[in-house]
């Protein structure tokens, strides 16, 4: 039956948007536009940005490759190691730890599940910036800060945490396992509770422990979310920015704890370089998408389900 | 038979004492910033230039004189900061998720040309490091004279990808048949998404409610760029001014910083159990 039958106005009368053709398009107009203004023009510019030396709106001149071939300096190998050990890290620590912890939760071995869910996510409703000031100073150089402390207990010299490269990552690992592990656990649950539960008592009666059930169950179970976590993490890590910043000062001299986007950050803003950053963004989003690509072949995200 | 059972009751009880301690260890750890923010919030700068952070609590230099010292730090700044990030936070969440949930419901419940392009597109984009945009970003701004002001803030947040895909995932979840019945009705399709269909999609704005608001309140490098008038920095931002090589202000850090966390997590509180459900729970309906 017509609809337009029924409410009785004609056809032609009725607008272009309701037309069932158009409904559809109509609903996903907004992200059309987005992606045109946000993502395209200014992909597109800032390719064609990194091919030029910009001394401002109207000195534009075309250098080709220059920027590229001048770009493996120092400055930018350092933020390039800092930002490798990071997000190799953080892939690893973020990974893992979470998984253990959803894996125990969903567990009917724990008392208060969701008491504990909802407050381990807590930290994640703070700011890095913010936060970040407390683990500044919990690992600060003063011999009485708390993590100084806790090595004289073990009778270690005090450290100067946040100079090293190591150990300043390990600040920065810990932040971020601080503020995240929540999230990440919430979502492994989520995967968890998808798994039918008779799929375990299954394995009970053929015998199988609880390690058996997690590797042979659980973990084929949770794939797809632990290919979703495993592909933010690595966008994450490689794209970190605040926890740096929130340790170090934005233009720390030594430049320890300085990533690929901090050096971006250094090279438009503060050194004016555009065409510089514009193509160590570029190299940026290659190594993601190539991390990425070869993380999501390894997990099997390509291969047809069988 | 009867024995093994009564070693297995046991033992399942000692691992759910040594499970659950060992969950009340973790959780008593991730609140331990909290404790010495808040701590610190209490003491003054001096006592925290002199022996920074410590775990005990002094009640000799111990008020609540610092809360106060917001109100008068530079002429209540702090205050506008806080202004700037709820004005920024609201904005940005109640664009996004009125905007996201319309595309990715569109991606869900019509079948039509283009719709796996358009969502392959979605998928991409969620693995674009947004950072490197930011840039021609800046440069688009200054063109159309949006610099400095908190439109351009909120302007690259406006349809989040991420936001996309959860709401796709979710109307994925609900039954197709809520349409058809409605259009019988003689309900427009528009109708039927903002009579029908929002209500039914709560939990799905719960989470990512949650889930904007964090990432609007803790966002540090987009602002930084945006905004340069001091009484329209956001928290971090004014925070991160605070901080010099001169000396930290630590008789507004520590209490900015609790006070900064306060809101954020009443909202969780709030939503709290709309989000864990809809965050779990994508293909169940709520």
């Amino acid at each position: 039956m017509d609809e337009s039958a029924k409410t009785g106005r004609p056809l032609a009368k009725r607008n272009l948007l309701l037309n069932p053709k158009v409904v559809p398009y109509v609903f996903i107009a907004p992200f059309l536009i987005f992606f045109l203004v946000i993502y395209l023009y200014p992909f597109i510019s800032t390719i064609l940005m990194s091919f030029q030396r910009i001394d401002g709106p109207n000195s534009v001149e075309w250098i080709g490759t220059a920027n590229y071939q001048k770009m493996f300096n120092r400055n930018f190998k350092q933020a390039l190691a800092t930002t490798f050990r990071y997000a190799f890290w953080d892939v690893v620590v973020l990974t893992i730890v979470p998984l253990i912890f959803a894996v125990i939760l969903n567990s009917s071995n724990v008392k208060f599940p969701s008491f504990f869910k909802s407050l381990y996510f807590v930290p994640a409703l703070t700011s890095t910036i913010v936060v970040g000031i407390v683990f500044r100073l919990a690992f600060g150089t003063l011999p009485t800060a708390p993590a100084n402390r806790l090595l004289a207990l073990f009778g270690q010299p005090a450290k100067d945490w946040l100079m090293f490269p190591d150990s300043g990552n390990f600040v920065l690992i810990l932040l971020t396992l601080w503020r995240w592990m929540g999230v990440n656990i919430i979502y492994y649950i989520s995967g968890l509770q998808a798994i039918p539960t008779d799929l375990y008592e299954a394995a009970k009666i053929d015998g199988a422990n609880s390690v058996q059930q997690f590797l042979h169950i659980s973990l084929p179970g949770i794939k797809p979310v632990l290919i979703y976590v495993i592909t933010i993490t690595v966008l994450g890590g490689f794209a970190m920015f605040t926890e740096s910043v929130a340790l170090w000062a934005q233009n720390n001299p030594g430049g320890v704890g300085r990533t690929i986007v901090g050096y971006m950050y250094l090279m438009g803003f503060y050194k004016n370089n555009m065409g510089m950053a514009s193509a160590v963004g570029l190299v940026l989003l290659g190594l993601v998408l190539a991390v990425n690509l070869i993380q999501l072949i390894a997990m099997g995200f390509f291969r047809k389900e069988d | 038979m009867k024995h093994s059972n009564r070693i297995d009751g046991r033992r399942q009880r000692v691992k759910t004492i040594l499970y659950t301690t060992l969950m009340f260890i973790t959780a008593a750890l991730l609140m331990v910033p909290f404790y010495f923010m808040f701590l610190s919030s209490l003491k003054p700068g001096t006592e925290m230039l002199r022996n920074g952070l410590s775990l005990t609590f002094d009640p000799g230099v111990s008020s609540f004189k610092n809360y106060e010292a917001l109100n008068t730090y530079r002429e209540g700044i702090y205050w506008s900061w806080y202004k700037s990030s709820l004005i920024i936070m609201v904005l940005q969440t109640a664009v996004g998720l009125v905007l996201s949930s319309m595309v990715g419901y569109g991606l869900a419940m019509y079948r039509f040309k283009g719709r796996n392009a358009v969502f392959t597109l979605v998928l991409i984009l969620m693995m674009v490091p947004f950072e490197i945009l930011l840039l021609p970003l800046y440069r688009m701004l200054i063109k159309a004279h949006l610099t400095d002001t908190y439109f351009g803030v909120i302007l690259p947040y406006l349809v989040p990808p991420f936001m996309i895909f959860f709401f796709r995932q979710y109307v994925l979840g609900l039954p197709k048949e809520l349409l058809e019945a409605a259009r019988i009705d003689g309900c427009s399709d528009y109708g039927v998404f903002f009579r029908i269909m929002v209500p039914n999609m709560i939990p799905a704005y719960g989470a990512m409610t949650i889930l904007s608001c964090m990432n609007s309140w803790n966002n540090l490098l987009w602002p930084l760029i945006v905004l340069n008038s001091n009484e329209k920095f956001t928290i971090p931002i004014g925070m991160g001014t605070t901080i010099t090589p001169y000396g930290n202000a630590f008789d507004v850090l520590m209490p900015g910083a609790v006070m900064a966390v306060v809101p954020i997590i009443i909202v969780y509180l709030f939503a709290q159990k709309t989000f864990i459900a809809g965050l779990t729970s994508g293909s169940v309906k709520g």
